[in-house]
């Protein structure tokens, strides 16, 4: 009987240790990934190399200057249709909980969160890129901006529900009207959680590669105008990753530490007012 | 109120747009893939041969290829996954550690996928072609095996997280029956916790499984971009996302286009079934008694 | 005369270094019924928790003095042992909801680890379900699942699967006050049948439940033990201030 409990201690314990190793395991990855493009990305990056453009094969040096404007005006691009478009639909949700055009919306919400980004982007390519007859900024936009929708949605729909009911009352009995009442009461109570969706959101789209293959496109110059193709960081580093020149895969590491840079900040800025501005009720 | 009713309607409109938003998806992919359809029929995706030059085009090699990455991804994912969600739901609820390993697993689904692909092609690929050296398999360095290891790193943080979810909703009470009965931790979790969370972390991998499915970057970097139907776990292949992101823009004729549309038709159903059921099953967890398994 | 099972020494438990239960002295007496009851908060659970090594599953959860079964301190033997020979049941019923009503009876040996023959299994399901008067109730859906009973057949069946491991000792916290007045009767009645195979310790805070079944009744009070003694006297005259005012429904 005693052996026995031995026994199964000693099992105990190695289970223990088992799932402590198997889980320590992903901090491998983890370090080896940022470990290089820390170490390749860091050589790369100097001031030249944030505000320039990128150089013809066999010159030195150059930028991303216009992969970074282009990530930017992107998302910008994307948010405008977005922003608007996913707090209007997750107000719908939570001020209509049992209706059954929410139940039916939120169901398309999750498909669409669903949709690989690939697929995405060849929407994108049919809906506007094909009727224009090319690869625009802003066709990569619509693409992201499908992307970053369900996001919205569902932060914005998740904050509002936990506003209590008697807040929105209290506004209500006092005579102001229903659109008011949203808009002055419930939607900033819920600004916190909304924001914090928006920004992962736009961490999620910044580094959205797939989708902008054959909409935005790329392109070597600096470019502003929406119908014309743009570079983005992801882009960038993908074109150069499979290119055959050492320069060019330096500028890839050096993107791709710009790109992580960008992406985290926007991660710990959303967690940052989650945590911070949280309202209490 | 006039105001009223026009932001009534406003609202109401936006959610009436998300719907159409699904629906017009669903439909430009089915038209565009009409003419692929019509061409090919059930042929498209049984046929071995994908040449685009003879507009012979089959999706089979990359239907094998899709699935071959997948699941030996989601197999490669299990043992770490059900391990750190073991680690956060059972053993280090709270403190340093467990605050340390979460970072650890949000930095890593924070990663955008084409650095994952560029890291895996310049690191992990000489890695592994030095291995296949060693074992005297052809070294490609790129191919299924390659993918499958990139997308499950890239897919770990995902599904440990929902089961680690979903084993924190056993309840307590059943947990401290069986350690009143002598129990060890490693015997209420093997007895308890796991069989009764069994559909929840099947939803977990389900849903991982989805993810892997429509992935692109990652893999179209590293799994060798071969048109033919994969030999072995080492060859180099193409999954149905993949070979979308390399061929579409080189797409010539309507019907290689039409082609690429269908598979992402394909990969579209398939990927929404998947994660319909997932999250059908994820929502039902009230817990306590619904696991249907049989007794004897 | 009384033999003594389980002898309790200056014993304290704590949460983050606060005292629940302030250095407890007490005998608990073989196959008698032994009542804890007290205000709620007063201790009663961290108590009895302590006595099966429950108490430690608490993170930043600590104890000092001793607890002798059989003459040998608990903390000094391992936890698993303990719980084997001191069995415990809870407030609420809580049978495990992917088992059979069979299985969850066997559970304490599937998860010790321990192989029955079929024939075994089948005659230590049959009896602690007898014991736990439930046998002729379910006899027929022994392969249902035990959620599908009523609360107090839920109950009674979690008595019988503490009572299938084959307990010295058997802890009961507050077994009926998630239950109705039936089925608190009934699980009342088989609590007193329980004393002829084991001790019983029952947590409570309802006095009338104490007069009823128990042959010892202890008073905790703010985690400190103000009265123990045979449950007919205290009720009768009880000779500290605060029992008597417990008992009367002064407070708590
Ligand atoms: N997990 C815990 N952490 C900290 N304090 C606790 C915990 N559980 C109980 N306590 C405290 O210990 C005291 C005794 O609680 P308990 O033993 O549950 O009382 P009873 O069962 O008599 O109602 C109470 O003051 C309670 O607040
Ligand atoms: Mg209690």
């Amino acid at each position: 009987m005693n052996n026995g409990i031995k026994l199964r201690i000693i099992k105990n314990s190695i289970f223990k240790i088992l799932v402590i190793l198997v889980s320590f395991i992903l901090v491998i990855p983890l370090f080896l990934i940022f470990f290089y493009i820390f170490k390749m990305g860091i050589s790369s990056i100097n001031i030249d190399f944030l505000i320039n453009l990128p150089k013809p094969v066999g010159e030195t040096g150059g930028g991303v200057s216009n992969a970074i404007i282009g990530t930017f005006m992107l998302i910008i691009l994307s948010s405008i249709v977005s922003v608007p478009l996913g707090i209007a639909a997750g107000v719908f949700l939570s001020e209509n909980r049992s209706s059954k055009l929410a139940g039916i919306t939120s169901s398309c919400i999750e498909i669409i969160q669903g949709v690989p980004s690939i697929v995405i982007g060849i929407i994108a390519y049919v809906w506007v890129v094909k009727p224009m007859g090319s690869f625009t900024a802003l066709s990569g936009s619509i693409a992201l901006a499908i992307i970053m929708l369900p996001v919205i949605v569902k932060s914005t729909e998740e904050t509002l529900i936990l506003i209590p009911h008697s807040l929105k009352e209290a506004a209500l009995s006092l005579g102001v009207p229903y659109y008011k009442v949203i808009i002055r009461v419930i939607l900033p109570s819920g600004l916190s959680g909304i924001l914090t969706g928006i920004l992962l959101s736009l961490a999620r789209i910044s580094g959205e590669t797939a989708p902008l293959l054959f909409t935005a496109f790329g392109n070597p110059f600096m470019n502003l105008n929406l119908l014309k193709p743009v570079n983005s960081l992801p882009l960038l580093i993908f074109n150069y990753a499979a290119s055959p020149y050492p320069e060019w895969h330096s500028i890839a590491w050096g993107a791709s530490f710009v790109l992580i840079a960008l992406v985290l900040v926007l991660n710990l800025t959303a967690k940052g007012i989650a945590r911070k501005w949280k309202v209490q009720f | 109120m006039i105001s009223d009713r026009i932001f009534r309607y406003f609202l109401y409109c936006s959610a009436i747009i998300v719907v159409l938003l699904l629906v017009s998806i669903f439909i430009t992919l089915l038209n565009d893939s009409m003419l692929s359809i019509r061409h090919f029929g059930i042929g498209f995706v049984t046929s071995k041969e994908w040449d685009p030059v003879k507009n012979d085009l089959g999706s089979f090699p990359f239907l094998i290829g899709t699935l071959l990455t997948s699941f030996l991804a989601l197999a490669i994912t299990m043992p770490f996954s059900l391990g750190i969600a073991i680690f956060l739901g059972e053993f280090y609820r709270e403190g340093f550690v467990s605050t340390f390993l979460k970072t650890v697993i949000e930095l890593l689904a924070g990663v955008p996928s084409v650095i994952y692909g560029f890291w895996g092609l310049f690191i992990l690929v000489p890695i592994i072609r030095e291995f296949q050296v060693k074992f005297h398999v052809t070294p490609y360095g790129v191919g299924i095996f390659t993918s499958s290891v990139i997308l499950a790193i890239m897919i770990i943080p995902y599904s440990a997280s929902i089961i680690r979810e979903v084993i924190t909703l056993v309840p307590n009470d059943i947990k401290e029956a069986a350690y009143s009965l002598g129990a060890t931790q490693y015997e209420v979790i093997r007895y308890i916790v796991i069989p009764n969370s069994l559909s929840g972390i099947f939803a977990g991998f389900l849903l991982s499984l989805g993810r892997a499915l429509g992935e692109t970057m990652a893999v179209t970097m590293v799994i060798g971009n071969s048109n033919f139907i994969p030999t072995s776990i080492f060859s180099p292949a193409n999954t149905m996302a993949s070979v979308i992101a390399n061929e579409f823009t080189e797409a010539t004729t309507d019907l290689y286009l039409s082609s690429l549309i269908q598979i992402a038709l394909i990969l579209f159903i398939v990927t929404m079934i998947i994660n319909m059921i997932g999250k059908f099953v994820i929502r039902k967890l009230g817990y306590s008694d619904k696991s249907k398994k049989k007794m004897k | 005369m009384e033999s003594t099972v389980l002898e309790v020494k200056n014993f304290s438990a704590f949460y983050d270094r606060v005292a629940a239960v302030r250095n407890i002295s007490m005998d608990f007496y073989t196959n008698r019924i032994t009542a804890i009851m007290g205000p709620s908060g007063c201790g009663k659970s961290t108590f009895i928790r302590s006595i099966n090594r429950m108490h430690e599953l608490t993170p930043n959860a600590g104890v000092s003095g001793e607890i002798l079964l059989d003459k040998v301190n608990i903390y000094s033997m391992s936890p698993i042992l303990v719980r084997r020979k001191i069995g415990m049941v809870f407030q609420r019923p809580n049978p495990f909801p992917t088992m059979s009503i069979y299985e969850n009876v066997t559970s304490g040996y599937r998860l010790n680890g321990i192989k029955l023959s079929k024939h075994e299994r089948d005659s230590i399901v049959e009896d602690s379900l007898r014991k736990a008067s439930l046998w002729d109730e379910v006899k027929d859906y022994l392969h249902r699942k035990g959620t599908f009973l009523s609360g107090g057949q839920q109950q009674r069946l979690c008595i019988a699967r503490a009572l299938a491991v084959k307990p010295e000792i058997l802890l009961l916290d507050e077994p009926t006050s998630a239950l109705d007045p039936k089925a608190t009767n009934s699980i009342e009645k088989l609590i007193v049948e329980l004393k002829q195979t084991v001790t019983v310790i029952i947590v409570t805070h309802n006095i009338a439940q104490a007069a009823r079944v128990s042959d010892y009744t202890a008073f905790l009070f703010l985690g400190e033990l103000i009265e123990y003694g045979l449950t007919d006297k205290m009720f009768t005259t009880p000779k500290d201030k605060r029992t008597e005012e417990y008992l009367t429904g002064k407070f708590g």
